[in-house]
């Protein structure tokens, strides 16, 4: 079975808290908080003013640029506040604050169950309606999805490539999806790759995930040119390069080469229905998956939510926080930054919610670094974490850049396999946030 | 006895040769150093801080020598003193400056600043505040890590453990500058060092709004502007919610301390007011 060449860890996947539970709608909350930005790029410019009132799925805010992303109001009510809110790190940022009444949708969303197959528009129209509805990818990364979809002149795309890895642990939501939407996940499979002209796709999934893998493949013979291929189980499987080397054995060349540049356009499973319900049923992206999940909650569950929902009454809805020390990670326990502000709103990149307690919510301490390497060799990008942290340390940014730093993908595979609990991947993050920039501080002086 | 006096003969040969290649070579290789550079090295306080900007005292010693104009280049390690005696070996006109020294600008010490979260990652301000906001609500305070301490190379810096918060010794401090670009927070500034190392400043460097800032933290900057509305020389500009006290300006007169009802602005070595007997007709 295959997998990607090199690094990569084996974590154990701890999936079984959640992944019985089928998806549920969360009660609306009362108030949402909707963050301008909720995507990689510029952030959205608010559209809205205090005291407007909004239908969900009305634009509140538009794209600040082409690199960015659409929001719209996820819950019907009054905008009571255009202003600085604290997101889950405790950090203000700009958000539009909508207060509840009733849940009245815009008429021209199409909000029935019904499957629609048939797409007659053009590739074009297709992304215009894919930028339209906001959406961006939904393993995490946010990048804006019609950004992706408009492949740059003098290349071209040769094969469509979905995401259904979910190698993260504990997450369930993209599984969860796969097994129960099926079906609108294919659609959208065919929609994207009419939007960027291909007849070739492949849904790459895991093997520790045996019955989404069946699912899908019998739903996937009536579909011309979607393939669904098991991969070995292996982490960082679901990062965009790794699953492109894991399954056309192709190498995207470090930064700034992208995926398309091996002729692979990468999209999440989750991203694919998101893509259904935009272009079939005219739905903006305002609602995701969340899955709630970790070995001392009481009800591990998954979650449809509304963006803006608190996150603390999601973890209300799941049994609320366990006794003791505890660690919240918004994300899986790989890759998810540690909240520190419950109160904070559930946003599009966010895939799960896993809490951590007694032993799992500590680190260990840390030691001195004895050079085995194995960090090293559980690199996935080919990177020398430990040397890196040793420069981070000496603060040698040009050393550091030198040695490739952007091309790291923050998985956290140093972190997880270094015998000496050292922080790598903290070192290693604060290494890339200051070379980045440097790098943009050079380029906008030239 | 022969095999010993050829072995001692020929090294004896080798080791002249060698010490005249040697010498020809450094003649021809001689490169020019004005002397000067080794007597100014000298007078400097050989700190090797990096305070001036440039990579250690002897290459400050060698821009010195070789400007015309000193006037950009300043020792504050050495200060003033050594400035002039260096300025008048050397025939030039060495800048003055007023004497400076670090103030760390937070008051947050852990009774007024309630912790809501416990961090576990790597003990470095630099990696804790590009993770997220501490473990206070105060997303601009002291976070008591210790980037600045080991920034300073003159010991003048400490991490309080009763407080969380970083401390200046004046007396040790030489006002390099390392720990103000060390501070990821720029919670350190150089400011005008007084006799006895007396001073006023507001000690918060929070842009909060006012609601937002007192939530997180009972000795912060609520930005009311009191202070600088009792200010009669112009010290004090309020900005973005929080009051700064320009140190150029400030005579220590103290009117600002009593005005501050968080007590965000410290005093230090000077006696508190009098309180003011109110009369009928003022």
């Amino acid at each position: 079975m295959r997998t990607f060449p090199i690094g990569g860890v084996h974590p154990s996947d701890n999936k079984k808290w959640s992944k019985a539970s089928a998806i549920e709608a969360m009660e609306l909350p009362d108030v949402v908080v909707v963050p301008l930005a909720q995507h990689i790029g510029a952030p959205a410019v608010v559209k809205v003013a205090k005291g407007d009132k909004v239908k969900v799925g009305e634009l509140i805010a538009e794209a600040g640029g082409f690199v960015s992303a659409n929001i719209h109001a996820p819950i019907s009510g009054t905008i009571t506040a255009v202003d600085l809110q604290p997101n889950g790190q405790g950090l203000r940022q700009m958000a539009v604050t909508i207060k509840r009444e009733g849940d009245e949708w815009l008429e021209s969303i199409d909000r029935s169950e019904e499957l629609v197959r048939d797409c007659s528009l053009e590739p074009a129209e297709i992304v215009a309606r894919i930028k339209a509805a906001g959406i961006v990818g939904m393993g995490g990364a946010t990048f804006p999805t019609h950004v992706k979809l408009s492949i740059p002149e003098g290349k071209r795309a040769e094969v469509l490539i979905i995401n259904g890895v979910e190698c993260e642990p504990y997450l369930t939501s993209d599984y969860r999806t796969m097994l129960e939407r099926g079906e609108q996940l294919l659609v959208g499979v065919s929609i994207l790759m009419k939007a960027i002209s291909v007849d070739r796709a492949v849904v790459g999934v895991e093997n520790n995930k045996p019955d989404a893998i069946e699912h899908l493949k019998a739903l996937a013979k009536e579909y011309v040119g979607i393939e669904v291929k098991a991969l070995k189980t292996m982490y960082p499987q679901g990062g965009e390069k790794q699953l492109i080397a894991a399954l056309t054995g192709r190498e995207v060349p470090p930064p700034p080469a992208l995926p398309i540049d091996v002729g692979a356009v990468v999209c999440n499973a989750s991203t694919a229905v998101a893509v259904y319900e935009a272009v079939q049923k005219n739905k903006p992206l305002v609602e995701r998956v969340v899955t709630v999940t970790g070995a001392s909650l009481a009800e591990p569950r998954n979650l449809l939510t509304r963006f803006g929902t608190p996150v603390e009454s999601l973890i209300a809805r799941c049994g609320g926080l366990p006794e003791g020390d505890v660690r919240i990670l918004n994300g899986g326990p790989m890759m998810g930054r540690p909240m520190s502000n419950l109160a904070s709103p559930v946003m599009k990149g966010c895939s799960g919610i896993t809490i951590l307690s007694g032993k799992d919510a500590l680190r260990g301490e840390p030691s001195a670094c004895i050079k085995c390497a194995k960090c090293v060799e559980a690199c996935p990008m080919g990177l020398e974490p430990y040397l890196l942290q040793r420069y981070t340390v000496k603060k040698a940014w040009d050393e550091i850049e030198r040695n490739d730093i952007t091309s790291c993908i923050e998985c956290g595979c140093c972190q997880f396999t270094c015998p000496a609990n050292i922080a790598l991947l903290d070192y290693v993050r604060l290494a890339k946030q200051t070379v980045m920039g440097i790098i943009r501080a050079r380029n906008t002086k030239k | 006895m022969n095999t010993l006096i050829y072995t001692i003969l020929i090294l004896c040969a080798i080791g002249v040769g060698a010490a005249l290649i040697l010498y020809f070579v450094a003649r021809a290789f001689h490169v020019e150093e004005d002397p000067r550079i080794d007597d100014v090295e000298k007078m400097l306080p050989g700190a090797n801080c990096g305070g001036c900007g440039f990579a250690g005292c002897r290459a400050f010693a060698q821009a010195m020598v070789e400007r015309d104009d000193i006037s950009e280049l300043y020792c504050a390690v050495g200060g003033g003193d050594c400035m002039k005696s260096v300025a008048s070996y050397l025939g030039k006109v060495a800048a003055e400056k007023q004497p400076m020294t670090a103030t760390v600008r937070c008051g947050g010490s852990c009774d007024k600043r309630p912790r809501t979260t416990t961090y576990a990652g790597t003990r470095s301000c630099a990696i804790a505040s590009a993770t997220y906001i501490g473990e206070t609500n105060c997303a601009y305070g002291c976070l008591g890590y210790g980037d600045c301490v080991e920034a300073c190379a003159f010991g003048a810096i400490r991490v309080n453990p009763e407080t969380g918060l970083a401390e200046v010794d004046a007396d040790k401090c030489t006002a390099c500058g390392a720990c103000v670009s060390a501070c990821p927070k720029g919670i350190i500034e150089l400011r005008k060092r007084w006799p006895k190392n007396r001073a006023i400043y507001v000690s918060c460097v929070s842009k909060d709004k006012g609601a937002v800032t007192m939530k997180a933290c009972k000795a912060g900057c609520i930005g009311c502007g009191k202070c600088a509305k009792v200010c009669e020389f112009g010290a004090i500009t309020v900005e973005n919610n929080l009051a700064f006290i320009d140190s150029a300006k400030c005579r220590l007169c103290r009117k600002c301390v009593a005005e501050c009802p968080t007590a965000a602005i410290k005093m230090i070595g000077l006696a508190p007011l009098p309180p003011k007997e109110k009369t009928e007709n003022q």
